[in-house]
Formats: structure tokens, C-alpha cells, sequence
């Protein structure tokens, strides 16, 4: 009789632990929600949600804050990073799954690996002290005393070629993000099954012909996800890019200028933000911010859903 | 038949997929021979044992942020540690639980949320009903970013394991809970200590969460309910200082970070071959 | 005289130090079907592949011997095997049709693959390859439809339909049929009788009746080695080697 009830009781007490500890974390997500959003309500009241979302003007001294600069800059940053990322990070993950020998693979995985696990603020520290010197003496200035003896109408585009700006908080969120599409796009090339390289093997194709025809059409659904994770992890990516990107708040952006993300302009205020309305602003960018998250992941699962390749056989 | 052509695009291909992966590979090794070469001159004694010296003074060490990055970081791992295996567990035992498929959901989610929004919640929450920073709630919103990562491996290294594992416990007489306890997690415990060790790296390099919650303390503290420092975010705050010493530290703390995650990756992978 | 459109001589094929097959010589007589028989391991397999250099793809694997087509030996340095894959095309045991691809595509794949672009000329191919696989009529009207909706059967005669566009002078087949049902078993047996009248085929099967059914010469193999071969009625009516003969009347294997 006993053993009946130390087995029922201790799996109803066990059950529900679980789903307490289960339920927590929904909690938390929820309650992160509800928090950033009533956070931002002074701000989203002040403004309008959509005056405060396309808002151009953040001015703290002036007590005018708007959104828009940053969502900007966050799509832009993410958007070019993802631009440069993609074609280097699928060769990486060609190279691994398809041409190098095994050993070689693994030696090249495991690397890539680690630029992953690089905390962002080494990235940061990296990036001030050696790539933004770098970008600085040969690319921003050389470019911009080209334009300047040649196309001057372009030096607006260009901007101050300081070297801290949106070229070089691009150029490290690029490397950041690599890894995450490259290993994406490793694990789904590896999952092709032989058989499909076989019977394209077997009408007499070449290496490149197999990868290109067979293997990455059969795997793009991973590829796509790669990309996706990437993108995700572009958006939020906070120190490096607040280390390298200069804080500027002004539109129009330049190529060398400063500027700022949504994650960046939190990071850079909100420890100083002086009073209500700036600190309820910057929660509201953080809404902003977790909102776009929630859409890419979410548009992201749809489309993988559709992209997903069947192997039907009935 | 462009058989030729054919070949030469082939080679062409093959040249562009080194290229590419080259392309990836000199940046990682450039920042990594930066931060071995520039840190190794800055870990001397001093930066272990010895707290911040004023601004633009030599001689100080880092001593507050090595503490605290432990500390914040093994409170951060016990909170998330629960609620992700917690979640895990349910996940993967309970599989047809009503809660099963929004948890998974939330996770997901959770785990796509940036790191900075997990310290915005947790000012919110922590920081402003305490009135002050404080170790506790900067271990708050790493907790937050560890769940995701724990739940998923969690989940994954149980299903790892076949039914009749549970079945030959029910079989025996034992209660479910019994079973999951004393027979599944036990036999899951490589797997389950790799996923807990590396969200504990993944937390471990993080600054933006702590910056307004843990935000940082010059001076050595234990104290959890005060404002504590961590390497990642003196490395933050010492780089884009002016002062040269702090930069040279800053750069001491790179590396023994990276020291420290690579420990921790190769002890996450020595858990998971001891099964 | 028959004529011998392929023949191996002294073939031997190493897996690291093992050897798979071991100094077969046999011959492979012009638009007859020749089918490769034996107990699961005896490396009939193995043998297939070597014919059309499938085991280049595996790093570990060594060839001895010689590989004749029309005379010619595939394994000579120089050889390429895109060209060779192109003269003697293959079809696997499970049905592999490109998911990504339609019908059509799956079809013409090899054709776009030397740059075959006019679609009069794919379409023609496309027709002509479907009605060899006997399939034409049952896929005429949805050739853009993804090909993993259809059957196993249709499937796998979409992979025949395939290997046949590029017009292979031999056709080698590695179990087509084991992982079908027999209905479309039949069919591709039925199919096959029209399709050597074109093509020369190896056929590999671990199913004797369909080997004394289909095929006009049979080789039978075991542990790697070719115990006997010739036409197909004598070999199942008065085997020479004693082991030919306890494999077909299922005494083992």
C-alpha cells in the first residue's frame, strides 16, 4: 500500500514540479514582453507607436526621441553583414562537407567553431585596436581622397573616414556571424544521402556539377536556415558593434560614419539615461528590438517549413 | 561536347571554395594571434591578485572581475540550470504534455532573443525594485539566456536514449518519477553536463547583459546583492577607455576568457564521451 | 559471333587490403542482357561499379585489372570517367530522383548537364526516354509535378528514363528492382525486354527467377570470385560447378 502512494504522490509531485519549472520559463518570456512593452509605454504614449517607430529624430537634450535610426540601422548593419557573410561561409561549408580530405574538415570545423564561441567583446576589443586601423589607412581614406580628387558629389556617401563607423562595425558583424550559417549550411550538405551524388555521379558529371545541381538544391533548406540563424544573431550582436560603430544618432548614414542599432543605442545610454522619458524610450527601442526578433524567427520557421524537401515515396 | 569548359569550371569552383574558406579562417587566426600575443604580456601576478588602480596608474589587476565573473556565473548556471533541465525533462519524458509544444516554442524564441533584452528585463524586474545594481540580477538575465540552451540539449540527450531504458525501470516496479530520476538523468548525465557546461560558456563571454545589472564593481566584492564585475564587461569598459594600461589589461582579460572557454569546451567534451 | 561491347580482364578491386573482387574476366556481349548473381557479399556489386568507375568516388579502393569498352580500357591513365559515366550509365537499387526537380528536369538532368538548352530537343529526349521506361503515358501530363510524388515504381523508372536520355551504350543495373513491389517489378522486367534491342545491360540481382527471366547470359559470383558464367538456360539447367548449382537450388545463400 505504501509503495502505491510514494509511487502516485511522488508522480504527481514530480509532474508538477516539472511543469511549474516549465511553465517559469513561459512566464519569463511573457513577462519580458509585458515589461518592455509597458517600459516603453511613456515613450510609445509621448510619440504614438508609429511616431515613435519611424520617428528620425533621437534628441535627449531636447527631450524628442524616435526610433528610426536605429531600426535602420540595425537592417542595415544585419542586412550588408549577411551580404558579405553568405558566399564565404557556404564555401567554408563546401570546402568541409564535399572537398577536403576528413582530417583537414575537422581541423576547419573546429576552427570556424571557435570564431563562435569568441565572446563579442573580444571581437570589440579586436576590432578597435586592429581592424578599425586597417579599415582607417586602406580602404576609408584611400577611397576617400580618390572621391575627394575625383567624384567629390560621393564624399557625402562616403562620410569621415575615421575608420570607427558602419564600414568596420559591417566588416566584424560579417565575421561574427559566419560561423552560425556555415555550420547551418555544413550539417545539411553532410545529410544529403550518397545516392543522390551517386545518380548524378553516374550521368557523367563533374565534382562542381554534383554540388552545384544535386547537393545544394537537396540541402538548401539548411543553407536557408544558416542564413536565417545568422540574420537573427546579426540583429541582436551588441558589443562588438557598439565598440565599432560610433554612436552616431544623425540621419542620413554614411559609409564611414558613425552610426547606431537598436541594440547599440541601449548599450551606449541606458546606464546614463537621465530620467523618465529617455529611459522609457530606450525600453521602447528594446521592444522594437524584440519584436523584429520575434518576426525573423517566426518568418524564419515558415519558410523552412515550405522549403523543407521530401523524399516521398508512397 | 564543352568537355573542357566543363573541367575548367570545375577547377575554377574548386580554387573559389578554398578561397572562401581562407577568407574565413586568416581573420579567426589574426584575432586569435592578437589576443595570445597582447595578453600573454599582461598576465603577471598583479592582474590576478590585485584590484583596478586609479585611472592612468599602473600596477592594478583585475582580481573584482575574475571573482565575479565566477560568481555571477555559477548563480547564473544554478537558476538556469533548474529551469532548463526542468523544462527539459518535461519535454523530453512527457512528450505528449498539453505544455510540450508552446514550451518548445517559448524556447525558441527565448533563444533567439538578443542578450541585451534579457538585461533590459532584468533591470526592470531586478534592478529597480532592489534600488541598486547587483550580482544577482545580472545572474538573473544570463539565467535567462542559458534556459534555451540547456532545455534543448537536455531535451535532446534524453530522447538520445532508448524507450525500453524506461521501460525495463517501469517494469522493475518503479514509480515514473523514479525511474526518470534514478535511471534516465543518471544514465543522460554526459550529455546533460555537456549542454549546462556549454551554456555556461556561451554566458560567460557575455557583457551586455550585465551592463546596467551587475554594471561593475572596482573594488572585490562577494556580495550578490551589490554591483559586481566580470571580465567580459572590464573588457568593454577598459577598450574604449583612454588609458593605456587598461587597454594592455584589457587585453590580459581577452585572452584569459578565452583560456577559460576553451577549458570549459574541452571539459564539455570530455563529458560527453563519458557515458 | 557474338559481339563483346565490354570485358574485364583480371579485374581485382581492393577495399584498403581486402579484396572485393578477385581476377574476374568477363564478357559483357553487345545489346544482350548479362545479369551478375550470387549470395549477399560475393561482390557482384563491387564488379558493377567497377564498370563504369563508381569506386573512384571512394578513396580507399584500388583497381588491378583491366575494364575493356569497345576495346578500349576505362582504367588507362588519361580516361576520363565523366566520359565514361556518359557511355555506360547506371541505375541504383532505391529509386533516387532529384527532389528538388520535376519530372521533366529529372529526366533531362544529364543533358543540361553538356548544355543541352533547346527545349524542342529536351522535350523530344524527354518523350523518348519515358516511353523506353515505359512510363510515358503515365506521367505525359504532369511532367512539371515534383518527381517524389510519385510511386516507388514510378520512380525508379523515372532513374531508368534518366540514365537512358543520355543514350549509354550500356545500361548497369544494381538490383532495380528489390525494393519495388512486384507490379512494378514486372514492369521494369517487361521493359527490359524491349530495351535491349538498344542498349546493352549488366543487371546485378540477388533474385534468380527474375535472372532466368530477364537475362540472356548470367555470371554467377561468389566470395568475390566468378564461378561460372554462360547463356542463361544452360547455367539454370545443368551448371557446371557444383557451387553454381547448390546457389540455385537454394542449398545456401
Amino acid at each position: 500500500m505504501r509503495s502505491r502512494i510514494y509511487g502516485r504522490l511522488g508522480d504527481r509531485v514530480f509532474t508538477t514540479v516539472l511543469v511549474a519549472l516549465g511553465g517559469a520559463v513561459m512566464l519569463i518570456a511573457a513577462l519580458m514582453a509585458w515589461e518592455l512593452w509597458s517600459g516603453g509605454a511613456e515613450a510609445f504614449r509621448a510619440f504614438g507607436f508609429w511616431g515613435f517607430t519611424l520617428g528620425r529624430e533621437w534628441d535627449v537634450v531636447a527631450g524628442r526621441f524616435g526610433a528610426w535610426p536605429f531600426l535602420l540601422g540595425t537592417v542595415l548593419t544585419s542586412a550588408v553583414a549577411l551580404g558579405l557573410a553568405f558566399l564565404p561561409s557556404l564555401a567554408a561549408a563546401i570546402a568541409i562537407a564535399e572537398y577536403a580530405p576528413r582530417w583537414l574538415g575537422e581541423v576547419v570545423a573546429y576552427l570556424i567553431d571557435l570564431l563562435a564561441a569568441l565572446p563579442s567583446v573580444v571581437y570589440g576589443l579586436w576590432g578597435i585596436f586592429v581592424l578599425v586601423p586597417l579599415v582607417r589607412d586602406h580602404l576609408e581614406q584611400p577611397l576617400f581622397l580618390w572621391s575627394a580628387a575625383h567624384a567629390p558629389a560621393l564624399m557625402g556617401l562616403l562620410g569621415p573616414p575615421t575608420g570607427i563607423g558602419l564600414l568596420s562595425a559591417v566588416l566584424v558583424l560579417a565575421l561574427m556571424i559566419i560561423p552560425y550559417s556555415s555550420s547551418l549550411a555544413r550539417d545539411a550538405i553532410r545529410l544529403v544521402p550518397r545516392e543522390q551524388r551517386e545518380a548524378m555521379y553516374a550521368l557523367g558529371a563533374t565534382r562542381w556539377e554534383v554540388v552545384r545541381r544535386v547537393v545544394l538544391p537537396y540541402a538548401r533548406g539548411g543553407i536557408f536556415a544558416g542564413v536565417i540563424l545568422a540574420l537573427a544573431r546579426a540583429l541582436g550582436e551588441t558589443m562588438a558593434v557598439t565598440m565599432l560603430i560610433g554612436n552616431g544618432h544623425q540621419l542620413p548614414f554614411s559609409a564611414f560614419g558613425p552610426a547606431a542599432t537598436m541594440a547599440s543605442v541601449i548599450a551606449n545610454e541606458f546606464a546614463e539615461a537621465d530620467g523618465g522619458l529617455q529611459l522609457s524610450s530606450l525600453l521602447a527601442v528594446g521592444f522594437l528590438l524584440f519584436l523584429l526578433s520575434l518576426l525573423v524567427n517566426v518568418a524564419a520557421d515558415w519558410v523552412l517549413r515550405r522549403m523543407a524537401v521530401g523524399e516521398g515515396q508512397k | 561536347m564543352n568537355l573542357r569548359r566543363r573541367y575548367l569550371r570545375d577547377r575554377l569552383m574548386v580554387a573559389l571554395v578554398y578561397l572562401g574558406t581562407l577568407l574565413v579562417l586568416l581573420p579567426l587566426l589574426f584575432i586569435l594571434g592578437y589576443v595570445f600575443v597582447k595578453g600573454a604580456g599582461a598576465l603577471n601576478p598583479a592582474f590576478f591578485t590585485r584590484p583596478p588602480a586609479p585611472p592612468g596608474e599602473a600596477g592594478g589587476g583585475m582580481l573584482p572581475a575574475i571573482v565575479g565573473t565566477f560568481i555571477i556565473d555559477l548563480m547564473a548556471l544554478a537558476m538556469g540550470g533548474l529551469l532548463g533541465l526542468g523544462g527539459g525533462v518535461l519535454l523530453a519524458e512527457y512528450p505528449d504534455h498539453p505544455l510540450g509544444r508552446p514550451l518548445r516554442m517559448v524556447a525558441n524564441v527565448l533563444g533567439g532573443i538578443p542578450a541585451i533584452l534579457m538585461g533590459l528585463f532584468a533591470f526592470v524586474v531586478v534592478v529597480v525594485p532592489m534600488g541598486g545594481f547587483s550580482a544577482f540580477s545580472g545572474s538573473v538575465a544570463l539565467a535567462i539566456l542559458m534556459i534555451p540552451i540547456i532545455m534543448r540539449s537536455t531535451e535532446e540527450v534524453l530522447k538520445l536514449l532508448p524507450w525500453e531504458l524506461r521501460e525495463a525501470g517501469l517494469a522493475l516496479g518503479l514509480p515514473r518519477w523514479r525511474v526518470t530520476l534514478s535511471l534516465i538523468l543518471p544514465a543522460a548525465r554526459g550529455g546533460v553536463v555537456t549542454g549546462l557546461l556549454l551554456a555556461l560558456a556561451r554566458a560567460a563571454g557575455e557583457a551586455a547583459p550585465l551592463l546596467f545589472t551587475a554594471f561593475g564593481n572596482q573594488f572585490l566584492s562577494f556580495d550578490p546583492l551589490g554591483p559586481m564585475d566580470s571580465l567580459p564587461l572590464k573588457i568593454y569598459v577598459y577598450a574604449i577607455s583612454p588609458y593605456e594600461d587598461w587597454i594592455r589589461q584589457a587585453w590580459g582579460a581577452a585572452l584569459l576568457l578565452v583560456l577559460l572557454l576553451m577549458a570549459t569546451n574541452l571539459l564539455a567534451r570530455r563529458a560527453m564521451r563519458r557515458r | 559471333m557474338q559481339e563483346l561491347r565490354m570485358e574485364s580482364r583480371n579485374l581485382t578491386v581492393y577495399y584498403g587490403r581486402k579484396a572485393g573482387v578477385r581476377g574476374v574476366s568477363l564478357p559483357v556481349y553487345d545489346r544482350k542482357i548479362t545479369a551478375l548473381i550470387g549470395p549477399s557479399g560475393c561482390g557482384k556489386t563491387t564488379y558493377l561499379r567497377a564498370l563504369n568507375r563508381m569506386h573512384d568516388l571512394n578513396p580507399i579502393v584500388r583497381i588491378e585489372g583491366e575494364v575493356l569498352l569497345d576495346g578500349e580500357n576505362v582504367y588507362a591513365p588519361g580516361v576520363d570517367p565523366v566520359v565514361i559515366r556518359r557511355r555506360v550509365g547506371m541505375v541504383f537499387q532505391r529509386p533516387t530522383p532529384f527532389p528538388t526537380m520535376s519530372i521533366f528536369e529529372n529526366v533531362v538532368a544529364g543533358l543540361r548537364l553538356v548544355g543541352v538548352k533547346d527545349r524542342q530537343r529536351l522535350r523530344e529526349v524527354a518523350e523518348r526516354s519515358l516511353r523506353q521506361a515505359a512510363l510515358w503515358d503515365e506521367v505525359k501530363d504532369r511532367l512539371g509535378e515534383p518527381a517524389v510524388g510519385l510511386s516507388g515504381g514510378q520512380q525508379q523508372r523515372i532513374s531508368i528514363a534518366r540514365a537512358l536520355a543520355v543514350e549509354p551504350e550500356v545500361l548497369l543495373m544494381d538490383e532495380p528492382t528489390s525494393a519495388l513491389d512486384p507490379i512494378s517489378t514486372q514492369a521494369i522486367e517487361d521493359l527490359l525486354a524491349d530495351l535491349k534491342e538498344q542498349v546493352t545491360v549488366v543487371i546485378v540481382t540477388h533474385n534468380m527467377q527474375q535472372a532466368a527471366r530477364v537475362s540472356d547470359y548470367t555470371a554467377f559470383f561468389l566470395d568475390g570470385e566468378l564461378i561460372e558464367f554462360g547463356p542463361t538456360e544452360r547455367i539454370f539447367t545443368n551448371p557446371a560447378d557444383e557451387r553454381t548449382e547448390a546457389y540455385i537450388t537454394g542449398r545456401f545463400g
